[in-house]
Order: structure tokens, then C-alpha cells, then sequence
């Protein structure tokens, strides 16, 4: 098994029409034993932007805390705000300096421009070659599930309360075909000017 | 004072803190993560007024596609292009690194860089590294002393060629350019033969997919052209799966307002 299926859990994120969409399931566990039902595994790091992190747990809290401290720094130098485009290529050099001792984690970026509120999504594999595509990312232990029903559900232009119900039926069906995920889910709608955290009901087995 | 700051920065370079730990629990009996790779078909041929690059625009991670239009040709120089493949960060992270060296070898010598330049600079580093950095690259350029293409192994070895493949794809390309290449092709002779040797790779090898990228590099003046051919289009959608409103069962909401509030106001001109 690989490493980064030790803990489970996945992630995934949509563009949408002016707004992005993100959605992490709340299982964590120690391989096939569940630990807590409560785990989300992204994070708010900006007023518009959100983190998700997947793969080994001690991993995903030791980067989130590392990028907070890299993008507070840079924040308090620079006097703004950080944007999402930035805020991706800081993490990939930081996850390309441990090429040769990686970070177990998989990353999702999802958020708004603060200026032009412009969409953006972008993922990278544990080393940090980032991939920043105009549909969707996902990452996790159901990745496979994941793409395959994003790329059925998934279409231009969506409008928030459509991109809601596409995320959520993405990854509520994409998990339940994975062991290691589930347990729960919550959506994350990011718009100009606000933002819908909806807890998702679902099996929980 | 100096000291104090150096104390507070970080290292540059590679970090190994988690080597011994990552060590420790791949003995365990866990796998090694796959990382992205571009299993790829690249190319790159010598014609009549310079040289032409190609790609496909596939990255794979196992036998997963993960993504299905990345960029393999990468800037160097104004002068200088070089596709990569290998592990995508390697390649990404190497020639961006590259070109930055090769902008302050240029600002340094007030010259425009040539092409024998890169390749040293690419491949000493590769050899540094003893092969751990996996990018096998085709650098292709033209500079005062005219068009030239290299083809870098991931161990520090080049080689200069007039016509040069690499990745997954390097063979299906290769029987392309033995059988038609030849010196002095026109630039619609070269597009059409790099277009084929890339068709070949895509539709041949399982590690290339997707579109195929062209750069044409001459004396003076590069066209990149992105996507040149949309080799695989996804179909059509023949039905709608749009979901009623309400389809997802929500156990709780909470709205965030971000309270966005603007104002103009209008600031009267001075008049003096």
C-alpha cells in the first residue's frame, strides 16, 4: 500500500461561473480502522482561498502549517494580499525543495483572485509539479472515482447552486466506492462576495 | 548583523529533513508515492532556417492521465526553447532554473546566449546530481553560430544532433525522422515531418496522448504554437445531467458574507 493511503480521505475542487467549488470528505483513519469523523481536510487560508491537503495526516498538518507561516511572512512584508496564483507557486518550490525527502501530501488550491476574481484551481502531485486546468482537480485515495465522475458531471460555465449539487453528488459517489474515504463531506462554495460551507449527509460506512 | 539575518532565512537548495523518516517508513512495507511523469514523446529537427520542437501533451501518474494538455516545450532564452521528459517537477524545476541563469549570463555578457551554453549549464547540473533529477530533455535553438539541437540524458551525457527524440515516445518518433528527414527541409517540410514523428509517438505509445505543440525557432523571431494540432477532442455530451435543485441532502449550512461593500467617490480636481 502506498504511503499515502495510510490515513485515507480525498479532495476535490471545480471551476464554476465566477465562483470555485471545494469539497473534502471528514474521514480520518489508521488504514482500515477510523479514527474520527470530524477531519476536514481543507483548510481556509485567505478570505477567498481555501487549501486542501490529502495523503499522510502528520504531513498535512506540518505543510499547512509551514505555507502559513511562508504566506504570513510574505503578507506582512508585502503589506496585501496573497492571490491563490502566488500563494501555488510557493508551494510548489516548497514541495520541489523536499524533492528528495517528500512530503506525503497531495495538495488542491481553490479560491478567487482578490483583484480581477477570477477563478482559479490548481493540484500537484507530492513534489510539486503543479497542474492548473480550467474544469477540475481532485486528489486523494478515490482520485480514479473522483475523475471519472467529474468528467461525466462536469460542464462549462456552471452556476453556484449547480456547481453545489455537481461537486456534491462528484464526490458523495466517488467515495462511496472507496473504503478509505467518506465518512461525511462538506462543500465549500467560493463567491465574490460570499461563502457556503455545506455539510453533506451521506452513508457512513 | 549579517548574521543574525542568515540565521533566519532559510537554506537554499534541496532539504533533506525528511529523508530518514521517509526512510524509515518505506521499510515499514509502504510503497513509494508515484509522482507525475511525462511519459512523452519529444523531438526536435534541424531545418533549412533554424529548428523546430515538438510535444505532446500528456502527464501521467502510473497509469492514471493527470493531465491532458500540459506544456512540455519550455523557455529558456528569447532564442532558446527545450522540451523535457522524465518527472514533471525534474523537468519543470530544471529548465526554469536554467533560464534564470541563462537571463544573468546574458545581462552579465550584454550577448545574446547561445545554445552550446545552456546545454553545459543543463547538463553539468544534471551530472551533479547523478541522475537522481530524471529529465531527459531536447534543447533546440539558434544563436550566431546557427541552428542547433541537443538531446540531455538525465545522467549529464549530450548529444548534438540534427534530429533528436526522446521519453516513452523517443523510438515511434525516431523510424519517422530516419526515414524522412533530410538536410535543408523547408519550414512546411519541417512542421508537417515534427507533426508526424509527435502523431506517431501519441498514437503509438501509451505514455503520450492528447494535442500536439510546435515551436519553430528561426534567426530572429520564435513562433510557439500551442495545441498546433487537437489531435484527440473529447465528444460531445449527448444529455444533460443537470440535478434538481436540492438533490444533495444538506445537514447544515453557514454563509460566510464577505460584506463586500464598495464606494466611489468622486475626488474633485485641484485647480490652481
Amino acid at each position: 500500500m502506498s504511503i499515502l493511503a495510510y490515513n485515507g480521505g480525498c479532495v476535490v475542487a471545480m471551476r464554476g461561473k465566477d465562483c470555485v467549488a471545494i469539497a473534502t470528505d471528514h474521514r480520518f483513519g489508521i488504514q482500515a480502522q477510523t479514527i474520527s469523523t470530524d477531519f476536514k481536510k481543507v483548510f481556509h487560508i485567505g478570505p477567498r482561498m481555501f487549501l486542501g491537503l490529502t495523503g499522510l495526516q502528520t504531513d498535512i498538518l506540518t505543510v499547512r502549517d509551514r505555507l502559513m507561516f511562508r504566506k504570513n511572512l510574505y503578507e506582512t512584508r508585502e503589506n496585501r494580499e496573497m492571490c491563490p496564483k502566488p500563494f501555488s507557486a510557493m508551494m510548489s518550490s516548497f514541495l520541489y525543495e523536499h524533492r528528495f525527502g517528500p512530503y506525503f501530501i497531495e495538495p488542491v488550491v481553490a479560491g478567487l483572485d482578490p483583484k480581477t476574481m477570477e477563478p482559479f484551481i490548481c493540484n500537484m502531485d507530492l513534489i510539486g509539479c503543479p497542474n492548473a486546468p480550467d474544469d477540475f482537480v481532485v486528489a486523494g485515495t478515490c482520485a480514479e472515482q473522483l475523475y471519472g465522475m467529474c468528467e461525466t458531471l462536469w460542464k462549462p460555465d456552471l452556476e453556484p447552486d449547480q456547481l453545489f449539487e455537481v461537486i456534491a453528488q462528484s464526490i458523495v459517489n466517488a467515495f462511496d466506492r472507496d473504503a478509505m474515504s467518506g465518512w461525511g463531506a462538506t462543500v465549500y462554495i467560493i463567491e465574490k462576495d460570499k461563502i457556503t460551507e455545506r455539510t453533506l449527509k451521506t452513508r457512513m460506512d | 548583523m549579517d548574521l543574525d539575518n542568515a540565521r533566519d532565512l532559510p537554506r537554499a537548495g534541496f532539504n533533506f529533513d525528511n529523508c530518514k523518516r521517509n526512510a524509515t517508513l518505506l521499510n515499514g512495507g509502504f510503497k513509494p508515492p508515484t509522482t507525475t511523469k511525462t511519459g512523452t514523446t519529444i523531438v526536435g529537427i534541424i531545418y533549412k532556417d533554424g529548428v523546430i520542437l515538438g510535444a505532446d501533451t500528456r502527464a501521467t501518474e502510473g497509469p492514471i492521465v493527470s493531465d491532458k494538455n500540459c506544456a512540455k516545450i519550455h523557455y529558456l532564452a528569447k532564442n532558446i526553447y527545450c522540451c523535457g521528459a522524465g518527472t514533471a517537477a525534474d523537468t519543470e524545476m530544471t529548465t526554469d532554473l536554467i533560464s534564470s541563469q541563462l537571463e544573468l549570463h546574458r545581462l552579465q555578457t550584454d550577448r545574446e546566449v547561445r545554445v552550446v551554453a545552456a546545454n553545459t549549464m543543463l547538463k553539468q547540473m544534471l551530472f551533479r546530481y547523478q541522475g537522481h533529477i530524471s529529465a531527459a530533455l531536447v534543447l533546440g535553438g539558434v544563436d550566431k553560430t546557427g541552428p542547433h539541437i541537443y538531446s540531455i540524458h538525465p545522467h549529464g551525457s549530450s548529444d548534438k544532433l540534427p534530429y533528436a527524440t526522446m521519453g516513452s515516445g523517443s523510438l515511434a518518433a525516431m523510424t519517422v525522422f530516419e526515414s524522412r528527414w533530410r538536410p535543408d527541409l523547408s519550414e512546411e517540410e519541417g512542421k508537417k515531418l515534427v507533426r508526424d514523428a509527435i502523431a506517431s509517438g501519441v498514437f503509438n505509445d501509451l505514455g503520450s496522448g492528447s494535442n500536439i505543440d510546435l515551436c519553430v525557432i528561426r534567426k530572429g523571431s520564435v513562433e510557439y504554437l500551442r495545441n498546433y494540432e487537437l489531435a484527440n477532442k473529447k465528444g460531445e455530451r449527448q444529455l444533460d445531467y443537470r440535478f434538481k435543485t436540492g438533490t444533495s441532502t444538506v445537514l447544515h449550512t453557514n454563509i460566510k458574507d464577505l460584506l463586500v461593500t464598495e464606494r466611489v467617490q468622486a475626488v474633485p480636481m485641484e485647480i490652481s
